[in-house]
């Protein structure tokens, strides 16, 4: 990430003017600009996947924040992505009661079909694969979301089903 | 028993929009509070229903609210209402239920705690993986704002509040109030030190609570109907109801709306359908994966706050974690480690080092190369990290309940992965 690259860089040629209204109806109602961190880096993953160096870097310096602060807020998240990841992020729940009602298995067969492990994208770009904390659907568990879909009672078939058109597109 | 806090809600049934709502008594209390109850008699009959945060400490509602500056006691500027929709425990699925089904019961319940408050902007800080009621909230929102149940001047009363909902960008720790509040800013979710408490120095320094899902959802039947209605409504020692759930390999794993006291037996039995056939009940977590275990000599007790306390647990979200016989110990506690250690701020040093440390020495049993004394690394580990005062906040504490209560429970099964070199369940779970 280079600094100077930064300050140099005009903000607006890399912010859309809506991802800049956007976060601007945030800042409404925040007395800090620094207090729209997350906010804005959420509006501006919203519609590019995920926040690149250059969007982290124009972000920081729309808010007033190094962003070396902006980078510290970005990467403790669980849910901003600062690696591109496919067109859907599978979110898949490892915590208790899916491990108990065998996840680790169904997590296999994801693997296997896909061809992709945690923190990996598919060949063809359609899914990338990551655990998520226990997603608050136990008793319908083993559970995932694909893209924004909650998805309950997995089991192999399901996988199957799924994935069926992206079977080993990851090898492919 | 009579339904309160899922009166609206049939599984399969569509969410309760407005008219539904108000079609079922609903917003009757916020009508009853604007046209004729001031702010202290409010929190009054709050205070004096005996409700308790459902979020997990059990904290007295009214007691939290009365540490909050009124009147000429506050200096002047903005006071904040948060509700912690942020539901990221191991095992907890209640809050979910009660805002996607009948996002108007929290708001109404939102509104009035405000009042009560007298705060003038609110924050549903509700974790971003719960896209469906993010989006029924939002829906409701504008309901009321067209309504007039929000904005300048509620229902005529003068009384003005705003409301956002504010999806997470996903951590555990934010569901720790100060933690929450820092993310609200926009920072780092580390908790913060206290005092100050929130209640006088919370969000941008200001007067805040931060209250739990299903704790605000009570509010309007307790305006509208009363403390000592309210606790009627417990067969035990606590009031009102709750919401338990149970999840694991039960028959019928859910969550239901039932008296406060139910004893355990009741709900898993009765209403979780027992053990799926074949296995063994061995023991469970009361309320969640940050609350010690419990077993079978527990079954009778009743789900109140301190009778569970007093067995050696605490009933946190009242949702249970079914451990059964056919399941390894060792594993169930390995997965919650791995789980908080991967949730931990990084802030303090024995939680950032000391749970990965604990998730390598339960890896190492689990996978059949423990040792003896790694039992001895383990107890240190649990009276170390587990003592309140050596970390920063309760998340590393919280983490060691289940494994300080395997050790005492399952003791036999750690020796026995050690004695064996292998972990004897061969469940095909994996470790």
């Amino acid at each position: 990430m280079s600094n100077a690259k930064m300050i140099q860089s005009d903000i607006s040629s890399v912010l859309t003017s809506q991802e800049m209204a956007e976060i601007d109806h945030e800042l409404e109602h925040i007395p800090y600009k620094s207090g729209a961190a997350i906010d804005a880096l959420k509006i501006v993953q919203a519609g590019r996947g995920w926040v690149s160096d250059e969007s982290l870097q124009a972000i920081a310096k729309y808010l007033d924040m190094s962003a070396e602060e902006l980078e510290g807020v970005a990467t403790f998240y669980n849910l901003i992505y600062r690696r591109p990841v496919g067109e859907k992020v599978i979110l898949f729940c490892d915590s208790v009661s899916c491990w108990i009602s065998g996840c680790d298995g169904i997590k296999q067969t994801i693997s296997d079909t896909l061809g992709i492990d945690y923190g990996e994208t598919t060949e063809d770009n359609r899914y990338t694969l990551l655990p998520v904390p226990c997603l608050g659907a136990c008793d319908r568990a083993p559970v995932m979301m694909v893209g924004d879909d909650l998805i309950t009672h997995l089991d192999d078939n399901k996988i199957s089903e799924i994935f069926a058109s992206s079977k080993s597109g990851g090898q492919s | 028993m009579e339904k309160v806090l899922t009166r609206n809600i049939e599984p399969g049934k569509a969410p309760t929009d407005m008219a539904a709502y108000e079609a079922n008594g609903g917003y009757q209390g916020l009508r009853k509070a604007m046209l004729g109850m001031s702010p202290l008699e409010c929190r009054e009959v709050v205070s004096a229903s005996n409700l308790r945060g459902r979020g997990g400490a059990g904290f007295p509602t009214g007691m939290k609210w009365s540490f909050v500056p009124m009147d000429d006691k506050c200096t002047p500027g903005h006071k904040y209402l948060v509700c912690n929709a942020d539901e990221m425990e191991p095992g907890a699925f209640k809050d979910r239920l009660l805002m996607e089904y009948d996002p108007h019961q929290l708001i109404e319940g939102m509104i009035l705690s405000a009042y009560c408050i007298g705060a003038d902007l609110s924050y549903i800080f509700i974790r971003g993986e719960y896209v469906v009621a993010i989006e029924r909230l939002r829906q409701a929102l504008v309901e009321c704002y067209a309504k007039g149940y929000l904005g300048d001047n509620i229902l005529g009363s003068g009384f003005k509040l705003d409301m956002y909902v504010h999806p997470s960008a996903g951590r555990y720790i934010c569901g720790e109030e100060t933690a929450l509040i820092n993310a609200l800013e926009g920072k780092r979710a580390n908790p913060r030190a206290k005092p100050p408490f929130p209640q006088v120095s919370g969000l941008w320094g200001r007067p805040t609570i931060v209250n739990n899902v299903e704790t605000l959802c009570n509010i309007p039947h307790i305006i509208d109907r009363g403390a000592e209605w309210f606790k009627s409504l417990g067969v035990g020692e606590d009031a009102g109801t709750k919401i338990f759930g149970v999840s694991g390999r039960v028959k019928n794993p859910g969550c239901w709306e039932l008296p406060m006291g139910t004893p355990i037996r009741e709900i898993l039995e009765n209403h979780a359908g027992g053990m799926q056939d074949g296995l063994q009940l061995k023991g469970f977590l009361p309320g969640g994966g940050s609350t010690d275990f419990l077993t079978q000599e527990h079954l009778d007790l009743a789900m109140d706050y301190n009778v569970i306390s007093k067995a050696g647990s605490r009933m946190g979200t009242g949702t249970m974690i079914i451990l059964d016989d056919q399941t390894c110990p060792v594993g169930m506690v390995l997965n919650l480690i791995r789980f908080f250690a991967h949730e931990s701020c990084g802030f303090c040093t024995p939680c950032r080092d000391g749970l990965p440390w604990t998730r390598q020495v339960l890896e190492e049993i689990e996978q059949g190369r423990g040792k003896t004394e790694d039992l001895d690394t383990l107890e240190y580990q649990i009276n170390y990290i587990g003592a309140i005062g050596n970390t920063h906040c309760a998340l590393a504490p919280g983490a060691m309940e289940p494994l300080q209560s395997a050790l005492k429970y399952f003791r036999e099964d750690f020796e026995r992965h050690i004695s064996g070199s292998c972990c004897p369940y061969h469940s095909g779970k994996g470790a």
